[in-house]
């Protein structure tokens, strides 16, 4: 185990942080995901030293580090706001932790494409230009694990959709373990190899992204990752694989996960739902459920539309959609989707 | 214009001035980052000059100096000589009458500095020591140099403490602030006169370098560029 992280961590004031992690040795990206004050970046801090542990131990590399200063762990941190000296200028940055050694500046520099900027002040550079100089400076401590809080959230959107993609591949192309805070689930399917989902301090479920987020464990889990609607219900028969279970006032079907539980969350993903003005003929989906439209509410280039269906379904379609079904408030249509796309959480965990 | 009681004022501001900030840097980061709860007991000891009279505060220091003091003994059997009516023995009393105007736009600074960046500088391998030096102290120049010319302004124009310390030697303890009370107990108000017309015009540009260094952060970004 490269690391391993039982921490425990109480406040003064609110909840604490209780939380085991491992990261394995090869030189994986770990997302900590969760949303706005399930403690991840307290762990995070707590790996680096920055906060003290309450109980528990942080072992990297088979040496503890538990009560260990963060200036002794060869952890590089890239902080949410990236916190570049504003009295320095660029080259000083980089160059503030290498004891004088600019040869890496230039190397970690030309790396990171911030060689035209070393002269400037980091107040001048592009929210992007300060990520990759904030790294920059990171990675000329020569770091044996990287942590990155939040490393996307301060950049527009438009920006972050390109800084992205540069992160992912400079992550993998650096091969040094990276553990990465994010609220953004898009974030972490496009950055991680392993994945742990926390809420109110807690760990809730770890495993690879994909997963993760087909198959939520936790409604909480399946909420952050962008399940929007989540609806209790009871299974009436198992037949063939497939499951019938009442939600609300209607009966839907859903791939049987074979347990004996019959009481589950009922997980739908928007843009698995399609909507008809009529009951689909040539349609493979085994749900067809009629109901009435709620609200349309614009969502960047697709429209999410809230239908009641016997319960609360939303659906996200395109704008053509919308005007080809002359969708509106009080519209009737069909929900159509496959069991398949219907995921159970097992209530009670 | 009593240019030896001038000149004494000036050395004695300066000294007093240096000697503050020496004492001031490491005192107010302690009270800026302190987590210990009692903070609060060792701020209100720096603050009390601001709010004792100035009698008050040079009869203690009168007490704490005099030849029956531990201290006094001590410092007159390595020097030779006592403390009180002495030079030397107005820049401590100086030092203490002027604390709070170095400790407390320091701490202020300080405290105003971004947490984020300290951290920074920790996480890339930088100790505590050097941290305060190349990312704390950088940060605060305003607020170190407000409590440089603060103190400074405030030895010059310092009267009670003086005159209960130092007494009224010339060349020794006669300050500015003295000279101008004997001008006029002489009845000589013209030089009376002219001396605080001095006083308060230093006085004035001292506040408005003070002021100005704090309204704009122009020498920050200035003294960056070329």
């Amino acid at each position: 185990m490269l690391l391993t992280a039982d921490i425990e961590k109480k406040f003064q004031a609110g909840a604490g942080v209780k939380a085991s992690l491992r990261v394995p040795d090869n030189a994986s990206i770990t997302i900590l995901f969760g949303p706005s004050g399930s403690g991840k970046t307290t762990v995070l801090r707590c790996i680096s030293g920055l906060e003290k542990l309450t109980a528990g131990k942080v072992i990297f590399k088979e040496k503890d580090w538990t009560n260990l200063p963060p200036q002794r762990r060869p952890v590089g941190f890239l902080f949410q706001d990236y916190a570049l000296f504003p009295h320095l200028r660029v080259r000083e940055n980089i160059a503030y932790g290498t004891r004088g050694r600019t040869e890496i500046v230039d190397r970690v520099a030309a790396m990171l494409k911030v060689g035209d900027v070393l002269d400037r002040n980091p107040f001048e550079l592009s929210g992007g230009q300060q990520q990759r100089v904030a790294l920059a400076r990171v990675l000329a401590r020569e770091p044996e694990l990287l942590l990155l809080d939040e490393p996307l959230s301060a950049l527009d959107a438009a920006t972050s959709d390109h800084v992205r993609a540069e992160l992912a591949q400079l992550l993998r192309s650096l091969r040094i373990p990276a553990i990465v805070v994010t609220h953004d689930w898009v974030d972490a399917l496009t950055l991680g190899d392993w994945m742990i989902v926390m809420a109110a301090g807690r760990i809730l479920q770890t495993g690879p992204p994909q997963e993760v987020f087909m198959r939520p464990q936790h409604r909480e889990v399946a909420a952050a990752v962008g399940v929007e609607t989540v609806a209790a219900g009871r299974v009436l028969s198992r037949a063939g694989g497939v499951a019938m279970l009442q939600v609300g006032s209607a009966q839907l079907a859903a791939a049987d996960p074979g347990s004996d539980n019959t009481d589950f969350y009922v997980c739908i993903r928007s843009e698995d739902v399609t909507l008809e003005k009529g009951r689909a003929q040539q349609s493979s989906a085994r749900n067809h459920l009629r109901g009435t439209v709620v609200a349309v509410v614009p969502a960047g280039v697709l429209t999410r539309v809230i239908v009641d269906v016997g319960f609360e379904l939303v659906a996200l379609v395109t704008r053509q959609a919308v005007e080809d079904l002359q969708l509106a408030a009080g519209a009737e249509v069909f929900a159509v989707f496959k069991a398949s796309a219907v995921h159970l959480i097992v209530k009670g965990i | 214009m009593n240019w030896q009681a001038f000149l004494l004022s000036m050395k004695l501001a300066s000294s007093t001035s240096i000697i503050l900030l020496i004492i001031a840097l490491p005192l107010s980061y302690w009270v800026a980052f302190s987590k210990w709860r009692g903070t609060f007991l060792v701020e209100a000891i720096v603050a009390l000059p601001l709010v004792l009279p100035p009698t008050v505060l040079g009869f203690y220091i009168l007490i704490l100096l005099g030849p029956r003091s531990p201290v006094g003994r001590w410092y007159e059997s390595i020097v030779g000589h006592g403390l009180v009516f002495t030079f030397e023995g107005l820049v401590v009393a100086s030092v203490l009458y002027s604390l709070p105007f170095a400790v407390q736009p320091i701490t202020a600074a300080f405290s105003s500095v971004d947490r984020k960046l300290i951290e920074a500088s920790w996480m890339l391998g930088v100790s505590n020591t050097a941290t305060f030096f190349r990312v704390v102290v950088p940060q605060s120049w305003a607020g170190i140099l407000t409590g440089l010319v603060l103190c400074f302004a405030h030895t010059l124009g310092e009267f009670g403490v003086v005159l209960m310390v130092g007494g009224n030697i010339p060349g020794v303890t006669r300050t500015l602030a003295i000279d101008i009370y004997d001008r006029v107990l002489e009845l000589d108000y013209s030089s009376a006169a002219t001396t605080s017309a001095v006083l308060l015009a230093m006085s004035f540009v001292i506040l408005c370098t003070v002021y100005g260094l704090n309204r704009k952060v122009w020498f920050f970004a200035a003294d960056r560029r070329h």
